[in-house]
């Protein structure tokens, strides 16, 4: 497409046309990838292609201005070319203004951060538009701050709205900060609160950051908000965005820095050397002194001071509940020989392991020592797996009491845990103590991070399912232990699953909650998973399904993910037998359940996890239907 | 090949708590009789007789709280003790008295140890911990008059004063003061103008103890970390840093060098005196002998070099004395 320059006077409408019927049938990226780098240049420093480039987007018809204005703001090499292409169209025409404002922004959110930054940028260039950046200012933030767009939108959407509204902020200036400063503090407080609530710990820092950052930019004296996170490449990138830099000044100005920078380092070194001449001048005096005539005593005996940690089970019970806040490094050393006090003597623990459970469950920090919640995590596995049976009553009975803090409860299921995956696999617990004790630790305690790494066992299951299926037995036989949790499972599982719909006064799973919910959820899944080749495994199938049935709709999509996880854990450790003999109405009804998520739910682990349960389903099928009967 | 460490000489039991404090007294012609004065967490002090083993007398003046000073001024029979019940009282103890002269109400609630001077006959400076947070007072006894009041500059942030010593290089000259603060730096106090002529960072943690040899320019001084700092003091009145040790166990309570200047002691709390050698800081003998932290040690004043004694009080309620390196 060539354009005629020089004075005659034509019109372009015929050429919107083209333009506007070529983008609504499919064909921008053709049209639009010759035009607009040539309208980019071309607009750089003359006026004339500047109006005639915007008669042209301006006298597209508007029913087909949605795929111009999308194309034109996706392909634009910046918010300056932006605008030189589209002038104030946004301002002129309603549907422009529609498609930049609010479909780009609220509606779709595959964008790149470099089309939202063009756009942005664009809105903010010019004395018109900027209102209009306002606006979007303030729509973006009623989002962000809405509790069931939190809940219920997809997280890729809550990190590109985040980034738009980093990106606003920086393209704010004083006065109008000023004007609407109160609103901000508003939004800002109200969306903490929601995305704090959350159970992902993507969708806190996304919150966190961006609260952050409006407290940045409307305090400026004075104290700002400050959390403590993880700094990740998101947010990282997210707090880049923050700051604008101008496109065009960087590039000649560093090597100018990088000179400057290597001046100002030599002038520190010779400094160092004046320090060494003054020493060896004091040890030279005259030593003929009667020094020499004292004889050292032998001192070979002086050694770090160590406090003997208890050495019976008995003892450490007193140290540990004795009120002599005097000894406390009785204390410390009584903690930290615990756990290999209990393994080393099952018999003396059996007789307090109730007690033990409950000094340790009740177990406060009283001096600052390196790993105490490890220690302590340690000491009440080593216990619950000595005495698994009157200690997993204990345990589970005071998961449901009154007067625990959510810490202790997490706590509880952590350990139920913890000690399940040792009982059943005794083998990770000889010499490998400390190797294999770590890694469960480090993924059961942060957040929801455990979902993911079941996933990868679960994946690894099947795939080890499926070869067994074709290939007969490839792996070595490995030693064979008496599976110790077999008979312990039940105690371990059932008591935590009767009381989830009975609330009490200080703990309501199916209410505030839920983050609780979602851990309790997940390590039902885990224990269900540990519970293959277990006698109860059928009864605990069932009863996990029913739980998983009456949860199924529950919004938060942590649990969700963890109900999925259950019926993961379920058909690959119920034997396929069982399954089909005693459930399959009720897997029928989950399978046509799991479809609607697969396709429906906004969370992608759920829809993926959604799937894998299909997946194995088919499997099991395929597998009975391969043997003979 | 090197001797195992030696024994105590003897123990002395009986103060039925921990001991916080010693004082010797020895220095008198022959027909007296040697005495280690030592003050209590039960608020007596207790007059040991050193020939006999045995308490002689127990001075109960300071409310039952702690005692955590006693020196002699100029012979047995004139006591200063410093208690956790904000006095320090002045003792007459000639002739079988046991009776409070005077007392000076310090308003001081910490643990800094009162340092005494003597001036002139029948004239001591005492620098004491006062009621403000980072002052120390300098008084006149007896006549309890004020002489000056060190405060450090506005915004030092030096903490309390933990431990302070006055010395004069030579009867006549200007007293002066060396004080240990929380924040563990050492300060030189000229008393006479009332103000600070140098300040050294010797410690992370606050000073416990520190010990001067005016003779040499010399001080040592320990704190609850594991490191010894020996400044000395140059022509100009400034602290330098002169060397460090580091100790194996970290705190230290009280540091003392001998009159002799040979050799210094170190009270720790792992239980364990360290003998060193003053002149290079050699290490020389660990005495194990208590089983808690040991919280004073002090160096008697025999005229006769060979008789000469050490003793540590510790929160065991024992005061184990020693002879070690009795000989040079």
């Amino acid at each position: 497409v060539c354009f005629i320059p020089g004075g005659l006077d034509c019109s372009i409408s015929f050429v919107s046309h083209v333009l506007g019927k070529v983008c609504v049938h499919g064909r921008q990226k053709e049209i639009l990838g010759v035009l607009v780098p040539r309208l980019t240049d071309l607009t750089k420093s003359d006026c004339i292609w500047q109006r005639i480039c915007w008669r042209l987007v301006e006298c597209v018809p508007d029913r087909w201005m949605e795929a111009v204005v999308l194309g034109f703001v996706q392909r634009a090499p910046g918010a300056d070319a932006l605008s030189r292409l589209l002038g104030n169209l946004v301002v002129k025409n309603k549907k422009a203004q529609f498609v930049v404002t609010q479909k780009m922004l609220l509606l779709q959110y595959g964008h790149t951060t470099a089309v939202l930054q063009s756009l942005l940028g664009h809105l903010s260039l010019d004395s018109s538009r900027r209102p209009l950046l306002l606006r979007v200012l303030q729509e973006l933030l009623e989002t962000w701050s809405s509790s069931s767009a939190v809940k219920h939108s997809p997280a890729e959407q809550q990190l590109y709205i985040s980034k738009a509204i980093l990106i606003c902020l920086s393209h704010l200036k004083e006065p109008e900060i000023e004007s609407c400063r109160q609103e901000l503090l508003a939004s800002m407080m109200e969306g903490v609160k929601c995305h704090l609530d959350s159970n992902l710990p993507q969708l806190r820092r996304l919150g966190m950051v961006v609260a952050e950052s409006i407290s940045l930019k409307i305090n400026t004296e004075g104290p700002v908000l400050k959390f403590e996170y993880e700094e990740d490449d998101e947010t990282r990138e997210l707090k880049s965005l923050l700051v604008q830099t101008p496109s065009f000044c960087v590039v000649p100005s560093l090597p100018d820095d990088h000179r400057s920078e290597e001046a100002d380092a030599p002038p520190s070194v010779p400094e160092s050397d004046e320090k060494s001449p003054g020493m060896p001048d004091e040890e030279s005096e005259g030593e003929l002194d009667s020094d020499d005539d004292l004889i050292p005593y032998d001192m070979s005996e002086d050694k770090e001071l160590k406090v003997k940690a208890p050495v019976y089970i008995r003892d450490c019970i007193e140290v540990l509940t004795g009120s002599s806040s005097e000894d406390v490094d009785k204390w410390e050393a009584t903690v930290k020989a615990l756990e290999s006090l209990v393994r080393k003597n099952p018999a003396a623990t059996r007789e307090v392991s109730v007690e033990l459970a409950k000094i340790l469950l009740h177990l406060e920090e009283k001096t600052c020592i390196e790993g105490f919640v490890e220690l302590r995590q340690r000491a009440q596995v080593a216990v619950l797996t000595t005495d698994p049976i009157p200690v997993a009553k204990y345990l589970t009975s005071q998961f449901y009491s009154l007067n625990y803090s959510l810490r202790q409860r997490m706590d509880i299921l952590d350990v139920l845990v913890l000690a399940a995956q040792e009982l059943s696999c005794p083998k990770f617990h000889g010499k490998t103590k400390h190797s294999g004790a770590q890694k469960p630790c480090a993924q059961l305690l942060p957040g929801s991070d455990s979902s993911k790494d079941w996933r990868r066992i679960v994946d690894e299951r099947i795939k080890s399912k499926t070869r067994r299926f074709n290939m007969g037995q490839p792996c070595a036989k490995l030693a064979s232990h008496p599976n110790k949790f077999s008979s312990v499972a039940g105690y371990f599982f059932f008591p935590l699953i009767q009381h989830f719909d009975r609330p009490l006064t200080t703990f309501d799973l199916l209410g505030e909650d839920h983050l609780v919910l979602g851990r309790l959820v997940h390590t039902l899944a885990i224990l269900m998973y540990l519970a293959v080749n277990t006698v109860a495994v059928t009864a605990m199938g069932k009863a996990l399904l029913e739980f998983v049935w009456a949860l199924r709709f529950h919004t938060d999509s942590y649990v969700r993910q963890g109900l999925l996880s259950c019926i993961s854990s379920l058909l690959l450790s119920v034997p396929t037998e069982q399954i089909l003999a005693d459930m399959t109405e009720e897997l029928l009804e989950t399978q046509s359940w799991l479809a609607d998520v697969m396709e429906k739910d906004p969370d992608g682990d759920c829809r993926r996890l959604a799937l894998q349960n299909l997946l194995l389903m088919e499997n099991l099928k395929k597998k009975l239907e391969a043997v003979p009967s | 090949m090197a001797l195992p460490p030696p024994d105590p000489q003897f123990v002395l039991r009986g103060t039925s708590a921990a001991v916080h404090t010693l004082h010797f007294s020895c220095g008198g012609p022959e027909p007296d009789i040697p005495l280690l004065f030592s003050g209590s967490e039960n608020g007596f002090i207790h007059v040991w007789n050193l020939k006999t083993h045995r308490v002689d007398t127990a001075l109960d003046g300071h409310g039952r709280k702690s005692v955590y000073c006693v020196e002699t001024m100029g012979g047995k029979d004139r006591l200063l003790s410093q208690g956790r019940d904000q006095r320090i009282c002045l003792w007459d103890l000639a002739e079988g008295r046991t009776s409070v002269t005077d007392s000076v109400f310090t308003e001081h609630v910490g643990f800094c140890r009162c340092s005494l001077l003597k001036v002139a006959q029948g004239r001591w400076l005492m620098a004491m911990a006062a009621r403000s947070l980072e002052e120390v007072q300098i008084l006149e006894l007896p006549s309890k008059t004020s002489v000056c009041t060190l405060k450090p500059e506005v915004g030092a942030k030096l903490g309390m004063p933990m431990c302070l010593k006055l010395w004069q290089l030579s009867c006549g000259s200007q007293p002066m003061l060396l004080a240990g603060y929380e924040d563990g730096s050492v300060v030189l106090w000229n008393v006479s103008m009332g103000k600070a002529l140098s300040q050294l960072i010797c410690h992370q943690e606050p000073v416990m103890s520190l010990d001067f040899d005016s003779e040499k320019a010399k001080g040592i001084s320990g704190s609850s970390e594991k490191v010894l700092s020996i400044w000395s003091l140059n022509e100009q009145q400034n602290l330098q840093v002169y060397k460090t040790y580091e100790l194996v166990n970290a705190g230290i309570s009280d540091i003392t060098i001998r009159p002799d200047k040979k050799i210094l002691a170190t009270a720790g709390w792992d239980h364990r005196i360290r003998i060193f050698g003053w002149k290079k800081l050699k290490p020389l003998a660990v005495l194990d002998y208590h089983t808690a932290t040991i919280h004073c040690v002090s160096f008697s004043d025999h005229s006769n070099p060979r008789q000469r004694l050490l003793a540590a009080g510790s929160k065991d309620q024992r005061i184990s004395v020693w002879s070690i390196y009795a000989q040079t």
